[in-house]
């Protein structure tokens, strides 16, 4: 029963990263982006308000894939946050720096209020985007950790791999944040979006390849797929749907590129974690310290009952998401923006 | 300065930071869905303009309640990865559902409160931040029984493995959610949040009154608040009454802290004037002295034994001072509280209460007190819990993270001591700037 427990909830683990990386990755996108997507005061506006209703609801993922791994895996969330502390704290500040300019920017009527808080929207964006691509990076190559504790440092994350991932993060969300620009707006501004996800996917498209062969070296992500050729429909599809996102592109099928570029990120996430199974984050010095769904979960108690909570409550989650995402599923227009008193 | 009291001013900084915001999230969200459902029923404009005007307000102070919580969940694994890992099996759980059940909710409808007036029914907009003030006040239910947990630990064993490593596992899941410690902490806790809230709205409105701007609006506001700052404090009265019980049933080292009780004995007497003096294990000052206070408070039994600090080895007692006097003072201040409520609820149901300026102006300048005696009351509940990070089990000390250095422990603490400061300027601005401005 253990067993089959730590594995559902690698499982659930994965996709709780996954969709997170999926939904809060257009809006790192876009504010990445907002300084060459939005010209004008009134451009910016509607680009913050096509995330305004849904960034707040989309950044819970990440609480709760903490939550479940703290929840589920303990040792692995005490480790984890412990060993790779001031890049998570830089990530921290970025993630409050964001919320509080996308909701303060619009308070104040004043051109260097609100050019400060552009910038920080734009560093907010990107600095997530970064440091989850090298964290993750780093732990698909493996943390130097044994049972003396960790070697590592801020520093040390920095290495090619992790920068190389990192910078794969930022494409991709670049890329995604630039569609969904594109679908939520019109006009001019719409069409800058269509061509920057177009001209970002080039790099992309590089970055992808780099990393998939880097892969191979830096870490034992392949060798799960050596062992069961079968799961190479994770990386297949991952590698489709990037494909996809420029085929619908050029045709100017936006929704439709948008869909993929869903697809792509859920898929490259799986694709990493499925590499990582049973690991949650392997030790670069010697496969003995791993941390593993085995060595490092909660008691089936804990594991039952949170999966009784996640089978009950995540569909209820996601039925009501994607009522919201419908509700506001128009474009942004100026008028939305200047009918709402409220508006970012 | 080691890692462990740098991690330890770190957490109370940043605790009690988030806890600026959060009372009046818990409380605001309940008056400003209230003022919306009022016009939703009688179609009557000016509760409209009340619901955005004190939801502009709720929104300003709901963003850095957000962000500063995330903040939170990080904590527990960054500087306190010993104890995530000895009791993440049973701490982690309603961390997991929090996020689950009541933050998915309030972020989810504060996006359609905010952006969808256009887009739903004016009923289906009213339900949207009831949902937001419901699940606010759901979350408050999972973190508190956490804390509820480290308080008093319910429903787990203690469990080595292979490598001779001490961990806590649950055993009983029902058991958490029903400790009464966190249930009572969790009511306390609340309803000194609404408590916030009035007093919130009731400043502010007092402020325009006194300058003659507005009148029907803002005492239409201060009515409200001060019927519900007046349930409110009495609930929070009441509610504190049970969780003392509790402590004296569970944590006796902390309630003999909480009054400076030196020597065991029964029936011990409540000195209205106290001043502890810690090196000498006596009050130097004992004045007006109420038999068996102490006893009937904590026991709600006049002959009731209360054991004393001395009968506590040194290293398990909290720090003394603290304690007491944040105790005290929080007290103190929630009387004072009760007798403005009172005060405006007479004021306030008659005609003219913008003639009553002195009334008004307390009523302005007692817009801290529920705020300032909600900090309070978190130093008594962890402060008083130490050593103990989980009562009786594992100490703080043995908590930390063994990974970090002081190095990144001290930029942790100054870089959130500069941002937490930044932030605290734009909110103080940006509150004043819309509260100022009116309706």
């Amino acid at each position: 029963m253990k067993m089959e427990l730590q594995i559902i909830w690698f499982v659930l683990w994965s996709v709780l990263w996954a969709v997170y990386f999926m939904l809060d990755g257009f809006v790192l996108g876009t504010a990445m982006l907002s300084g060459l997507l939005g010209k004008t005061d009134m451009e910016k506006r509607i680009l913050l308000n096509s995330v305004g209703p849904v960034w707040n609801g989309n950044e819970v993922w990440l609480i709760t894939a903490g939550g479940a791994t703290f929840a589920a895996f303990p040792t692995t969330y005490a480790l984890m946050f412990s060993y790779l502390y001031t890049a998570l704290l830089l990530l921290l500040f970025a993630l409050i720096i964001r919320g509080v300019a996308l909701e303060f920017r619009g308070k104040v009527d004043n051109a260097s209020w609100k050019s400060s808080f552009d910038k920080a929207i734009i560093i907010s964006g990107f600095v997530p985007a970064l440091l989850f691509g090298v964290a993750f990076g780093n732990i698909f190559a493996g943390l130097p950790m044994d049972n003396a504790g960790y070697h590592g440092s801020l520093l040390k994350l920095l290495n090619p791999y992790g920068l190389i991932t990192g910078v794969l993060f930022v494409l991709l969300f670049a890329v995604h944040g630039a569609l969904y620009a594109c679908v939520k707006t019109s006009g001019e501004l719409s069409s800058r979006a269509k061509n920057l996800a177009g001209n970002l996917w080039i790099p992309l498209l590089v970055a992808a390849v780099i990393f998939l062969g880097y892969t191979k070296f830096a870490t034992r992500l392949y060798d799960n797929y050596f062992r069961w050729p079968l799961f190479l429909f994770i990386p297949a599809i991952a590698v489709a749907a990037l494909i996809a996102v420029k085929y619908f592109t050029v045709r100017g099928a936006m929704l439709k590129a948008f869909a993929a570029s869903c697809v792509t990120i859920l898929f490259v996430t799986f694709t990493g974690v499925a590499g990582l199974f049973p690991n949650l984050i392997p030790s670069s010095i010697d496969p003995a310290y791993n941390l593993t769904i085995f060595n490092s979960s909660s008691s089936s108690y804990t594991l039952a009952i949170m999966t009784i909570v996640a089978l009950i409550f995540v569909p209820v989650v996601i039925v009501y998401k994607i009522w919201v995402y419908r509700l506001f599923g128009a474009k942004v227009e100026q008028k939305d923006v200047l009918n709402n008193s409220e508006a970012y | 300065m080691d890692v462990l009291t740098l991690s330890r001013w770190q957490f109370a900084v940043t605790g009690m930071f988030h806890f600026i915001f959060v009372p009046l999230t818990l409380g605001l969200s309940i008056l400003t869905a209230y003022f919306e459902t009022r016009y939703v029923m009688t179609n009557d404009g000016t509760w409209l303009k009340m619901a955005k005007f004190w939801g502009k307000l709720f929104l300003i102070n709901f963003t850095l309640g957000i962000v500063t919580g995330i903040t939170m969940e990080f904590q527990f694994g960054m500087n306190w990865a010993e104890y995530s890992r000895y009791v993440g099996d049973i701490f982690g759980s309603p961390l997991a559902v929090e996020a689950t059940v009541a933050f998915f909710l309030e972020s989810v409808f504060i996006g359609v409160w905010v952006f969808g007036w256009d887009k739903v029914s004016k009923k289906m907009h009213a339900v949207s931040i009831w949902i937001v003030a419901f699940a606010t006040n759901l979350s408050a239910l999972w973190i508190l029984l956490a804390n509820g947990w480290m308080q008093h630990p319910v429903g787990y064993h203690l469990v080595t493995n292979a490598a001779g490593q001490i961990r806590a596992e649950m055993i009983d899941f029902v058991a958490l959610l029903v400790n009464p410690f966190g249930l009572i902490e969790y009511f306390h806790t609340v309803t000194s949040g609404y408590a916030v809230a009035a007093f919130f709205v009731m400043g502010i409105s007092a402020w325009h009154i006194l300058r003659e701007n507005e009148i029907t609006f803002f005492k239409r506001s201060f009515r409200a608040a001060v019927v519900f700052g007046f349930i409110a404090c009495l609930l929070v009265a009441f509610s504190g009454d049970l969780h003392g019980v509790e402590i004296a049933k569970t944590q006796p080292a902390k309630l003999a802290a909480m009054d400076a009780t030196w020597e065991t004995q029964r029936g011990v007497a409540m000195s209205i004037v106290k001043i502890p003096d810690v090196k000498n294990e006596r009050s130097t000052v004992e004045w007006l002295n109420i038999p068996n206070m102490v006893s009937i408070l904590a026991f709600h039994d006049a002959g009731a034994e209360v054991k004393g600090l001395k009968d506590f080895p040194a290293e398990l007692r909290p720090p003394v001072l603290p304690t007491y006097w944040s105790f005290r003072l929080m007290v103190v201040m929630g009387m004072l509280m009760i007798l403005v409520c009172l005060w405006g609820v007479y004021l306030s149901g008659r005609a003219g209460l913008e003639k009553h300026r002195t009334f008004l102006k307390v009523a302005l300048f007692s817009l801290p007190l529920p705020y300032i005696a909600g900090q309070l009351g978190w130093v008594v509940a962890e402060v008083g819990r130490q050593p103990w990070i989980v009562y009786g089990v594992l100490k703080t000390a043995d908590a930390v993270s063994r990974s970090i250095s002081t190095v990144q422990v001290v930029g942790s603490l100054l870089g959130f001591t500069l941002l937490y400061g930044g932030l605290a300027i734009v909110d103080i601005y940006l509150l004043a700037k819309y509260s100022r401005k009116g309706p």
